[in-house]
């Protein structure tokens, strides 16, 4: 260990004096006293009150509403037709009533959401092939072994985008209906763009090089996932820059919730018309569903949430609680820490010999 | 090559010159070999051994699941990534330690010895040296194995080696030749030397040595005395040949070295049985977790089917769940924690590069610096409880300096000022100019000038006291060139006061078997040395009696002041009251004193006295005796002289040291191989003993019963003391069950002495217990005259008995088996031997810095080891439960909910997770390059900058810090407020203490009383004098003595001997205490490593 250093002279091995070597850093214990300690848990439980309080308020100005679609109103048929496998070819549309009583102001944003799917489970998040999304030619027609069993079709065409996670893509649509004073409805325009991260949009989802040709060439030799009715360049028949594997829904699916229960972003309001430009007015709203997606074999749920945000998300009541809990524990502690100095460990009795 | 039958050798034969007779036993070469590796053999034969270590065998099975595709739950590289790097680590450095090994015996094997092949001397190395060899061996050299001396350069086949390496004396020793063989000196007669040796097989016995030689029919028994052994240093004999009887790893030296055992720390042991329960604990989470796998899927994953087809494997949800529970254990495996180990390692390194750093540990003076030689053992430090310390070289410095004296009542070295105030001698305190002396030793100092001025006015007193010195001594001149004198001296003490009187003006400059001849004041006289009366344990004295130029004849004598008093005429009883108090005094300050005093004698009872001796000296039964009793009889109505006082220097700071560590509740044994009054007196000089204490308890006994009636009586006496009123169920009582808490209770002070003989009865297994009660109850422990084997016996004793951490410190080659067998082990570096310092963990230049290694670095490191420590184990729970939690929410199928690539990468290598780190990472990992390059397995990108932007992400991590800080800290304030440590008792006092301004410190002073004294004369050995009036060491006169049977004190042509003489004074023999070795010096410690 004793690296022998070229200094010459008779202190040739004499340590370095330097502050690191010697251990003189700059260092700090402290020392609990408790005229530091119990102020500083006075301050802590004021501060945490003073946040829960005010993201209580925040939280309060926030507006969602929830609907379980599953089986309500006449969508009770479509469920009923999806539990037969067979029937999954045959589109099924329904409708459910949503009114909404106070105005929901600012942007509003429209999820569906799943309960009781797991899309956590590990073998499902191994079960896609990010190298085919990134669209990698190689990848597109040789998936990796991960898809396993949806890598391939029966008659061995790859498939693309492969995996269990694809194919099981959540294909309900909806077209959310205003029934305004006027007695006719009126659809409320949902923005389907931008629902997803810019780094999902730009750079892990990517369509295959074009060089020309078009999008159904180049996916030329793949078939489409087992359970989509329609091929992957084919998803979004209104916008031909939104199909692929950059199809915005596909992308917000493809992202894993961590939880059996989740929602996903289906699309924003768009505010630039009237009556819709602040936001969404109180009144009776229909939303009418394109139902597809079949729930009843893992005894699932299927919901739409309408929501308004706030600085800090969507309408959340788990932090401000918690600050509170939080700020009243530590009060409790502070009060209780304050007696017992105050009976026992005043003036330092117990610093004495 | 014969083919050799494996047996166990029960005696061994050797032949000389005989290569076919020796070659069929087939006895072990001198080719040493410690290294453990060769090129080929490394990797399978290191790697073998890194994965008997649980935690490398575990982390490969670990490896070997994550192959499995149906069970994997993590990539594999997150495994092999860690392990390849711990054992690459490892395997570097056991490789390293490997090279050292090779590259030492390679130089060792490389030696060079002169060995007799076919008629003539030829150069061989030494690892070609077989048994059987004659070879030969010249001044300085190391004794290649351990041979048989047939025959030196010097008188009856004499010869004198240094047995440093092999028992930590220095000072020289004599070997003897057999008087057959010691006429052998030529080569053409050793040609034809036939002999051979039968004797005891290879062992350890380093003093014993049984064997016969058989010659020319004839039997000749060997013993110890003429052996040299591996290790050894010839000196002071121009050559010697010898028969090769053991080689190689057979000598004794090798077969001495015990096998270095890897020393673990208390908390390597306890982080074993922390990772085997959490292994256990890891286990469980498997089980519940598997079990909730089955569960989940017979109840809901069965349904989710359509989505998520079971595996052709998985035909049961059974199977799934046993499939879970490995990968369950390979997600959890962050529990049990592989980087913990490396992490320790690297903590502890860091730790070993602090004390090699540490400024407070080096010794400018020497330019050596502390160094960690073990880098594994640092937070051992901080709780080290016993420290067993060897004495010379350690705790002194083994020099004697001539400090005071009081001549004809009154007393000299006392520096005054002005006012008559006695003032501090320090470095930058004036010393007495010698110049006027030209033979004067440069080096030598003393602060008093009155007593050069007595010297100047030629006082009587003074300068008879100081030719008594010049005198009466058994030290040996060495003149290199004109006025350049070195004294060898037995005992350092003797130099001491020889070199003082050289100093005064008395120089003691030549000697032959009947004259010394001195310079006093710059004149050369010459007397003429009649008898040497030697020293011995019970006479505590010696003296010389000579005749001076004068004709008159004198007897001089030094020893032992009460000894010395009890022989005194009656005239000089008031001087002796006054020398007395001297005495006292002296001896107050922790100096060894002797008392001078001569004696006139008459030329015919001379004679007469003279006429008994010489008969006595014949006389084969009771010699001793009789010599005794004359010596006695001539020995009486002294006239007092005065007393010399000399400092045995203790190393710097000593005294405070011991002091320091005593505060912290360290027990100090002294282990030395020294006498036991040296040893006391060394005890006295740095506050281990005191007059205070109430009982200095002495073993001494001879058999196993005195030692044990001793151990006893102590033991009672200590007990019978502390528990007043109960002394009658001592006995009864099962003692050693309780003592721990006797320990606690027991105020009073004690002290246990014991010697090597009763250590030998008292560390066997019957009286080990009683032993150790005793030792411990006792403030301080000092073991003499023991061996290097019992002083490692010893430490096993404590270590064995009392789970302690022990501690041993020593600076020579009998300190290494006591280091290596203490938990720690310490080496005091920068002096000449290195054997000590290799077989060390620690070694550094003074005892002093014990102080802060035990107290800063020791508490340090474990402090900080410890908290490590706890950190790593919360860090890797709270890690890994998210990950048990998680799996509720996740049917069981072991999916992370964390990304699992910063687990590799980060977890692993930056497991500090400074938060610089762990964002640098973070953005890398998840950044756009990353996944460009490898989309399928960086497919976090963006997470970090979508989620970061998210102000809840901030909430919560407020949030969580709140909560986890607030119960930790409510818990340390109230454990501080309500039960402070010491620690904090400590703090809050330097706090109070700042806040009300500096004040006086008041330090404890070491208080340095006591009343022993006249310790030198019982480091003496005896049988030096009858060497010298013999002539045996004295090459040429050797040849005049054997000419004239019997000593001729008339001889009239002394003086033309001495002249005859003056010419080879340079080549007389050495008796060397501390000797320099040569460049050449001899690493036995090489051996250890």
């Amino acid at each position: 260990m004793g690296k022998v250093k070229g200094k010459p002279g008779p202190l040739a091995r004499r340590p370095d004096n330097s502050a690191f070597k010697q251990q003189r850093l700059p260092a700090w214990t402290p020392m609990l006293t408790a005229h530091t300690v119990l102020p500083s848990f006075y301050f802590m439980s004021l501060i945490c009150m003073l946040l829960g309080v005010w993201l209580l308020l925040t939280v309060q100005t926030t507006k969602e509403i929830k609907l379980d679609y599953t089986d309500a109103g006449t969508c009770n048929k479509c469920f009923e037709k999806r539990k037969n496998a067979s029937n999954a070819a045959q589109p099924c549309s329904c409708s459910v009533v949503l009114p909404i009583e106070k105005p929901f102001k600012g942007d509003v944003f429209f999820y569906y959401g799943l309960r009781n799917f797991h899309q956590n489970l590990r073998r499902y998040m191994d079960s896609r092939d990010d190298g085919q999304m990134v669209g990698r030619k190689k990848n597109l027609m040789n998936p990796s072994s991960y898809c396993i069993p949806f890598a391939k079709d029966q008659n061995k065409i790859p498939i693309a985008p492969c995996g269990a996670v694809a194919n099981s893509i959540f294909n309900d649509s909806f077209t959310l209906k205003y029934h305004g004073n006027n007695g006719s409805p009126e659809l409320v325009p949902l923005l389907r763009g931008g629902i997803t991260w810019y780094t999902d949009k730009n750079v892990k989802f990517r369509n295959p090089k074009l060089d020309g040709s078009t999008l159904a060439q180049v996916f030329n030799g793949t078939g489409k996932p087992p359970y989509w009715h329609k091929p992957v360049y084919e998803l979004d028949p209104s916008d031909s820059t939104n199909n692929g594997f950059i199809n915005e829904d596909l992308i917000v699916w493809m992202r894993e919730a961590a939880f059996p229960n989740f929602k996903k972003l289906y699309g924003v309001l768009n505010r630039a018309n009237p009556p819709f430009t602040k936001g969404l007015p109180a009144g009776n709203y229909s939303i009418e569903i394109q139902y597809n997606f079949p729930v009843q074999y893992f005894r699932g749920r299927k919901e739409v949430v309408l929501t308004t945000l706030t600085w800090f998300g969507g309408q959340n009541h788990f932090l401000p609680i918690a600050y509170l809990v939080t700020s009243s524990l530590i009060l409790l502690i502070a009060v209780v820490l304050t007696v017992l100095w105050w009976k026992f460990g005043k003036n330092g009795k117990n610093m004495e010999e | 090559m014969t083919m050799c039958p494996l047996y166990v050798e029960k005696e061994r034969h050797v032949k000389a010159n005989a290569w076919d007779y020796n070659a069929k036993f087939c006895y072990a070469d001198n080719h040493i070999k410690t290294s453990k590796y060769n090129i080929f053999t490394f990797l399978p034969i290191n790697l073998f051994e890194q994965f008997q270590r649980v935690a490398n065998g575990y982390f490969l099975v670990l490896l070997i699941l994550q192959l499995i595709p149906e069970i994997s739950s993590l990539s594999w590289f997150t495994t092999i990534v860690p392990l390849v790097l711990v054992l690459l680590v490892t395997a570097v450095k056991d490789a390293t330690d490997d090279y050292f090994r090779h590259k030492s015996d390679q130089q060792v094997n490389n030696r060079q010895s002169q060995v007799l092949i076919r008629g003539s001397l030829q150069n061989e190395k030494w690892m070609n040296v077989r048994v059987g060899d004659i070879i030969k061996l010249e001044n300085n050299q190391f004794v290649a194995a351990d041979i048989l001396l047939l025959c030196s350069s010097e008188p009856y086949g004499l010869c004198y080696i240094e047995t440093a390496e092999l028992d930590g004396e220095t000072n020289l020793k004599v070997r003897q030749a057999l008087t057959v063989t010691s006429d052998l000196g030529d080569i053409t007669k050793l040609m034809n030397f036939d002999g051979e040796v039968i004797c005891e097989p290879p062992n350890n016995k380093l003093d014993k040595f049984t064997g016969t030689l058989y010659w020319r029919d004839n039997k000749y028994p060997l013993d110890n005395d003429n052996m040299l052994l591996r290790g050894c240093v010839l000196r002071n004999t121009e050559w010697c040949f010898g028969m090769v009887i053991f080689a190689g790893l057979q000598t004794k030296l090798m077969q001495n070295c015990g096998r270095t055992t890897f020393k673990r720390t208390s908390i390597d042991k306890l982080m074993n049985t922390l990772v085997l329960w959490i292994f256990a604990f890891l286990i469980c989470m498997g089980v519940v977790l598997a079990i909730g796998n089955t569960v989940w899927e017979s109840w809901i994953g069965r349904n989710f089917q359509v989505f998520l087809p079971w595996d052709e494997s998985q035909r049961s949800a059974v199977f799934s769940g046993f499939l879970a529970f490995w990968s369950y254990i390979i997600i959890l495996n962050t529990v049990v924690p592989i980087s913990l180990y490396v992490s320790v390692e690297v903590l502890r390194l860091g730790h070993s590069y602090f004390i090699n750093w540490d400024r407070k540990m080096y010794h400018s003076q020497t330019d050596t610096a502390a160094e960690a030689r073990t880098t594994t053992l640092n937070e051992e430090l901080g709780q080290v409880e016993f420290i067993f310390s060897d004495k010379t070289g350690t705790l002194t410095q083994n020099i004697m300096v001539f400090r005071k004296c009081s001549i004809d009542g009154r007393t000299y070295g006392d520096v005054y000022n002005e006012f008559d105030q006695k003032v501090e001698i320090t470095e930058k305190t004036a010393c007495v100019d010698f110049s006027f002396n030209p033979l004067c030793d440069r080096r030598f100092r003393f602060y008093d000038s009155t007593l050069v001025e007595a010297i100047k006015l030629e006082d009587p007193a003074v300068q008879e006291f100081f030719r008594l010195l010049a005198l009466c001594h058994t030290v040996m001149p060495e003149e290199k060139s004109e006025g350049h004198l070195v004294y060898q001296a037995q005992s350092p003490d003797e130099g001491a006061l020889v070199n003082a009187a050289r100093n005064f003006g008395f120089v003691f400059r030549a000697r032959t078997p009947e004259t010394i001849t001195l310079c006093e004041m710059g004149q050369a006289v010459t007397y003429q040395l009649l008898a040497i009366l030697d020293f011995n344990n019970v006479r505590k004295r010696m003296s010389v009696i000579v005749r001076n130029p004068q004709g008159q004849i004198k007897l001089y004598s030094k020893g032992a002041d009460t000894v010395i008093f009890d022989r005194l005429d009656p005239s000089s009883e008031d001087l002796m009251y006054t020398t007395s108090e001297h005495l006292s005094e002296f001896a107050g300050e922790g100096l060894r004193t002797l008392a001078l005093a001569y004696k006139d004698l008459d030329e015919d009872d001379f004679e007469i006295w003279m006429k008994k001796l010489l008969f006595a000296s014949t006389v084969i039964e009771n010699r001793e005796d009789q010599l005794g009793a004359l010596y006695e009889e001539i020995e009486q109505g002294l006239k007092l002289l005065g007393a010399t006082a000399i400092e045995d220097k203790l190393q710097e700071g000593v005294a405070e040291t011991i002091a320091c560590l005593n505060l912290a509740d360290i027990k100090i044994w002294v282990l030395t191989g020294d006498k036991l009054e040296t040893a006391m007196n060394i005890g006295y000089s740095c506050n281990m003993l005191r007059d205070d204490m109430n009982e200095v308890f002495v073993v001494s006994g001879h058999t196993l019963q005195e030692v044990q009636q001793q151990l006893r009586s102590a033991k009672e006496h200590i007990l019978g003391l502390s528990r007043v009123g109960s002394a009658g169920d001592v006995e009864k009582t099962d003692m050693f069950l309780h003592d721990s808490v006797f320990e606690e209770t027991i105020i009073a002070e004690y002290a246990l002495v014991i010697n090597g003989h009763s250590l030998a009865h008292a560390l066997e297994p019957l009286l080990e217990h009683i032993l150790l009660d005793v030792a411990c109850l006792c403030k301080t422990v000092i073991c003499c005259r023991v061996t290097p084997m019992q002083k490692a016996q010893v430490v096993e004793l404590v270590k064995r008995h009392k789970r302690a951490i022990t501690l041993a410190i020593g600076d020579g080659a009998n300190d290494v088996s006591m280091i290596k067998t203490a938990h720690i082990g310490v080496g005091i570096s920068g002096q000449e031997g290195t054997q000590a310092v290799l077989a060390s963990d620690y070694s550094f230049a003074q005892f002093r810095y014990l102080q802060r290694l035990l107290l800063v670095h020791g508490r340090w490191s474990y402090f900080r080891m410890c908290n490590f420590l706890c950190y790593f184990f919360y860090k890797n729970f709270a890690f890994t439960l998210v990950h048990f939690w998680y799996g509720f929410f996740c049917g069981f199928s072991a999916q992370i909910g964390l990304d699992k690539h910063y687990w590799t990468a980060v977890n692993h290598l930056f497991i500090w997770g400074s938060v610089t780190v762990y964002f640098a990472i973070l953005f890398a990992m998840q950044s756009n390059g990353m996944f460009g390059i490898l989309p399928s397995n960086f497919p976090f990108v963006g997470t970090a900058r979508s989620c970061l932007s998210e102000q809840s992400v901030w909430l919560v991590i407020l949030l969580t810090t709140v909560v986890c800080v607030v119960p930790g800290l409510a818990v340390s304030f109230l454990r501080v407020d309500l039960f402070p440590t010491l620690t904090d008792k400590v703090r809050h006092l330097q706090q109070s203490r700042k806040r009300e301004g500096p004040q006086g410190q008041n330090l404890r002073r070491v208080r340095r009383t006591s009343s022993r004294r006249s310790a030198y004369a019982f480091s003496h050995q005896q049988g030096y004098g009858e060497l010298i009036t013999s002539g045996k060491n004295m090459r040429a006169s050797a040849v005049s003595s054997a000419h004239s049977p019997g000593r001729t004190p008339h001889s009239s042509n002394w003086i033309e001997n001495m002249l005859k003489r003056k010419n080879e004074v340079s080549s007389f023999l050495i008796f060397t205490v501390k000797t320099h070795l040569d460049s050449s010096r001899y690493h036995v410690g090489q051996y250890y490593a």
